[in-house]
């Protein structure tokens, strides 16, 4: 992988940027590589630019604040592949969409990640909302969305029998996906093909010397001729770091309730209510691909980007709401809730809200800068990505890596398949007869595998994301002791050194006694 | 796939399991398999090494390993068979099982299937306490399993949301380990436990149990740094301006049990709502005709000892069902009025004593449980205290039994 890195920098401009950093720092980037590329952030967008850019001869990194992928907006949403009738036509927003929404069978099938396409119902019940839904339809079918038509009430119970409303909006091409298992998959097929992640990595400074960017990170220090800002949230602050100034950034954060399983086999597609003249869609009920129900999200906003706390007030507000879209709503069968925050790019002192940006700027050089990346980010990551690719592209001429697969195999869910094919898995691994999480059916087999992931995430929550372990109705209560003790036994790890979620989210204090 | 025949099915071999196939087998039922998703049998009693159990019905106060090894010993002399390490993955309503362990996937076929899967716990999540996410955040048994047979320990400030006995009794537990336990704070106007752990585990050890109290918040990015609590109204609103903030590395919570019947769900079993468990008959069969059902995945115990004896009386009737093919029909309903939170069990046949388990839904002093059919009260008994924690035992003698009638369950506050 060295040689990449030669073939594009040239070894002189090494040799003269390592001898410049000695001089500075006493040596300490003896040993270091100098990246083609460094990706800011590993969500959904930054996972897919790593992975689009694998496709070529370049050396890539990607350094994340958090322990794992997927842990800011990416993984905190309604997991919809939105079908793009709501964006200004023309709108990198409604360009993306259509575009990710279009492909995204493909995508499904290279990456082994569950999708489905449900279709969604855009639910009215007063004329204000038909005269809203007719416009959405209009907007959409400019935008290039497929198949939107308006339904009555007889349609629109055919359709989905739970859903509240008059008439609907239907869109066919709405689908729903996992954020997180879709994350982990452009990210491992990154992986895979010869991207490098660091986590635990918060970039806080960025220097530019001698046609190289260093990156001080909380841990350590990197080296890349490119930088790509795909941080989310952060995007405004990464953006001043290297140079580009003026974007403002407003923390919209969204409340949400995941229902239990039991619940969901009522819900055949998500259920929105018809827009209100602000254009904001508000709270919605969505069916997962793994069989739950949301309802959610509320949108407040917030100005301390990590405050995924969930309020009482807002949690009443969403049981109200709920209802109008979800008629079986009971409170009886909550599991969780959680939050997210939409990172929207919004003019500074007011809440109105801009389109994506992605951008290159002759006065900032080599820096691909993704900005006010929210909805629908998810959906569209991959069309971001190629974008992002095509601005280098501009700049550098890209060689294909002949290396390059875009397969990547997902962990086998023991529960979803027949009992042939459970009896075949236990003769060949005895591990996929030992039921670890009883709610969600997950085998010891799929946790190992979850635990020697590539990326070498090995905290609590990793592994929740990896397999669906501890996500059902006990939420850990049966399973939770048995994958600490996988997780401290198969990587060699003490009670203290194992963590829920973050850095510094240790689960235990040691044995009880020695 | 060969399907293995059997008499009986029993999955779960906890205790209800236990007592269970015991009974069956002295009722000269002998071809009976006990299924257990553990390496051992037991089920939850493993993790309770507090004492307390066995006072009803062996005289003498015993740990819960103690208590499920006395059945787990006669299990095995027995030799009645028992799968340990295997999950019951589905079970149909034409009895049909099927479990997974390591060996394979197994099929079985059973006239009759005991249903002791047990119970869980409540968690954060289905109450909705607000406030962040970090570690630190435990439901009781899992702290208790943690400590008790991971030797592992959760934490060191300890904060306690819930007044359950397994709440309590961790509260002891964590003191004893040299943890700090700040305060237990209980929405409800009085304890959901039994007044034996208000005592020995919280007085005993000088930790303070707030009443009508709730967290309103949860504070804490990475590991858990703090809550807030606030007290309550009578309709459990938090009371504005009575916020008071404790800084702390845990919280326990033990806020109520649900029984576990996703397998009886698959099979096609009617839940009580009240209960969460299965609706049964004086039998304990549930509405799957040969599908039976005791323990805590019928309804949340107070003391094994119960668990036992209702067990027990499951397993009479199921040696009947087993030899003569069928039971009476239970076609009399029992109710209650608001006063008492439900009855085991709902359904009976009037041919046959039983038992009628219940427990009122708040403390009550000097009241009378009558029960009446045809406004006429079959059976009064009087109650000098009652309370949620406890469970209520009445007896109904066949012959108080005149009609179909429904049965109604009432209280009487003098």
């Amino acid at each position: 992988m060295q040689s990449t890195f030669y073939k594009y920098t040239g070894i002189e401009d090494m040799l003269k940027f390592r001898k410049m950093y000695r001089d500075k720092y006493g040596g300490v980037c003896e040993l270091s590589q100098i990246y083609d590329v460094i990706i800011i952030g590993a969500g959904v967008v930054g996972s897919a630019i790593a992975r689009e850019f694998s496709r070529y001869k370049l050396k890539i990194g990607v350094l994340e604040k958090e322990l794992d992928v997927c842990c800011g907006t990416s993984g905190r949403n309604s997991g919809v592949l939105h079908a793009g009738f709501t964006y200004k036509t023309g709108s990198l927003r409604a360009q993306c969409a259509v575009e990710g929404n279009t492909e995204f069978e493909k995508v499904a099938e290279e990456l082994d990640v569950p999708f489905k396409r449900t279709g969604k119902l855009v639910i009215g019940f007063t004329d204000e909302d038909m005269q809203s839904l007719l416009k959405y339809k209009a907007l959409g079918e400019v935008n290039g969305v497929k198949g939107l038509e308006i339904i009555d009430k007889e349609r629109l119970c055919e359709l989905d029998s739970s859903a509240g409303g008059e008439f609907a909006m239907y869109s066919p091409a709405t689908g729903i996906l996992n954020p997180f298992a879709y994350t982990v998959a452009l990210a491992e097929n990154a992986k895979q093909n010869g991207v490098d992640f660091y986590f635990n990595n918060e970039v806080l400074e960025v220097k530019r010397e001698n046609d190289i960017y260093n990156l001080l990170t909380g841990k350590d220090k990197y080296q890349a001729r490119w930088v790509v800002n795909s941080s989310g949230l952060n995007s405004a602050v990464i953006s001043t770091m290297l140079g580009i100034d003026g974007y403002t950034i407003g923390g919209f954060k969204g409340e949400y309730f995941i229902l239990d399983k039991k619940v969901g086999k009522h819900m055949n597609m998500p259920v929105y209510p018809a827009p209100d003249s602000k254009g904001g869609f508000g709270i919605h009920a969505t069916p997962t691909v793994d069989g739950n129900i949301l309802i959610g999200p509320s949108s407040e906003l917030t100005k301390d980007f990590e405050d995924y706390g969930v309020t009482s007030e807002v949690l009443d507000n969403l049981i109200d709401k709920g209802m109008k879209m979800f008629k079986p709503f009971k409170k009886e069968d909550f599991i969780r809730s959680f939050s997210g925050i939409r990172p929207k790019r919004i003019v500074k002192g007011t809440r109105q809200t801009l389109d994506f940006v992605v951008e290159t700027r002759e006065e900032v050089p080599n820096v691909i800068n993704l900005v006010g990346i929210e909805s629908p980010g998810l959906t569209g990551a991959l069309p971001l990505a190629r974008r992002a690719i095509a601005l280098f592209a501009e700049k550098e001429k890209l060689i294909s890596n002949e290396k390059f697969d875009p397969i990547r195999k997902g962990i086998v869910c023991f529960s979803d398949q027949s009992n042939e094919v459970k009896k075949e898995l236990i003769s060949k691994d005895p591990n996929y007869g030992e039921i670890i999480c009883r709610c969600e059916g997950i085998t010891k087999a799929e946790i190992l595998e979850a635990v020697h992931n590539c990326l070498g995430v090995d905290s609590m929550t990793g592994i929740k994301n990896r397999t669906r372990a501890t996500m059902g109705r006990c939420q850990g209560g049966y399973c939770q002791t048995r994958i600490a003790e996988i997780i401290m036994e198969e990587n060699n790890k003490t009670r203290e050194d194992l963590v829920y979620s973050r850095v510094g989210s240790y689960m235990f204090k040691g044995k009880v006694r020695e | 796939m060969t399907v293995i025949k059997k008499d009986v099915v029993i999955i779960g071999g906890g205790p209800a399991g236990l007592a269970a196939a015991l009974q069956l087998r002295n009722r000269g039922i002998t071809d009976i398999i006990i299924i257990e998703r553990e390496k051992q049998l037991g089920g939850i009693l493993r993790q309770c090494i507090h004492d307390g159990f066995g006072l009803t019905r062996f005289k003498e106060t015993l740990s819960g390993p103690e208590y499920s090894q006395k059945f787990i010993d006669q299990v095995e002399e027995l030799g009645i068979e028992c799968i340990t390490g295997t999950t019951v993955i589905d079970i149909t309503s034409k009895r049909k099982i099927t479990a997974v362990s390591r060996k394979g996937l197994l099929e079985y076929e059973a006239r009759a299937v005991v249903l002791t899967m047990g119970c869980r716990e409540r968690t954060r999540g289905a109450i909705s306490i607000p406030g962040t996410r970090p570690s630190g955040v435990y439901n009781a048994g899992v702290a208790q399993a943690y400590i008790n047979l991971h030797n592992t320990m959760v934490g060191k400030e300890v904060i306690i949301l819930g007044s359950g006995d397994i709440g309590m009794i961790m509260a002891r537990r964590m003191t004893l380990e040299g943890a700090n336990v700040k305060a237990v704070f209980e929405m409800q106007s009085y304890p959901s436990g039994l007044p034996r752990n208000i005592q020995q585990c919280l007085n005993d050890y000088d930790i303070p149990l707030y009443l009508s109290h709730t967290i309103t918040n949860i504070k804490g990015q990475s590991r858990l740094e703090g809550i807030t609590v606030s007290k309550v109204d009578e309709k459990f609103k938090p009371i504005p301006g009575t916020q008071k903030d404790y800084t702390c590395d845990t919280l326990i919570l033990s806020v109520g049990l649900i029984p576990e019947n996703e397998l009886s769900l698959a099979a096609g079993v009617n839940l009580d709502n009240r209960t969460k468990g299965a609706i049964v008959d004086e039998n304990y069969q549930t509405s799957i005709e040969g599908i039976f059902a005791c323990g805590n995945v019928l309804q949340v115990h107070d003391l094994v000892d119960f668990v036992s004896l209702e067990a027990e009386s499951l397993a009479n009737s199921m040696a009947d069902y087993i030899s003569d093919g069928k039971l009476p029909e239970c076609k009399i309903n029992i109710t209650t009025d608001a006063n008492i939170s439900h009855t085991i069990p709902q359904k009976v046949s009037g041919k046959k004593d039983f038992k009628l388990s219940m427990r009122v839904r708040k403390p009550l002093k000097d009241c009378e449980i009558d029960v009446i059919q045809n406004k006429v009260v079959i059976k009064t008994v009087k109650l000098k205290k009652a309370i949620p924690a406890e469970m209520i035992q009445i007896k109904i003698d066949k012959t108080k039994i005149r009609s179909l009638g429904e049965i109604e369950v009432v209280v009487v506050v003098r």
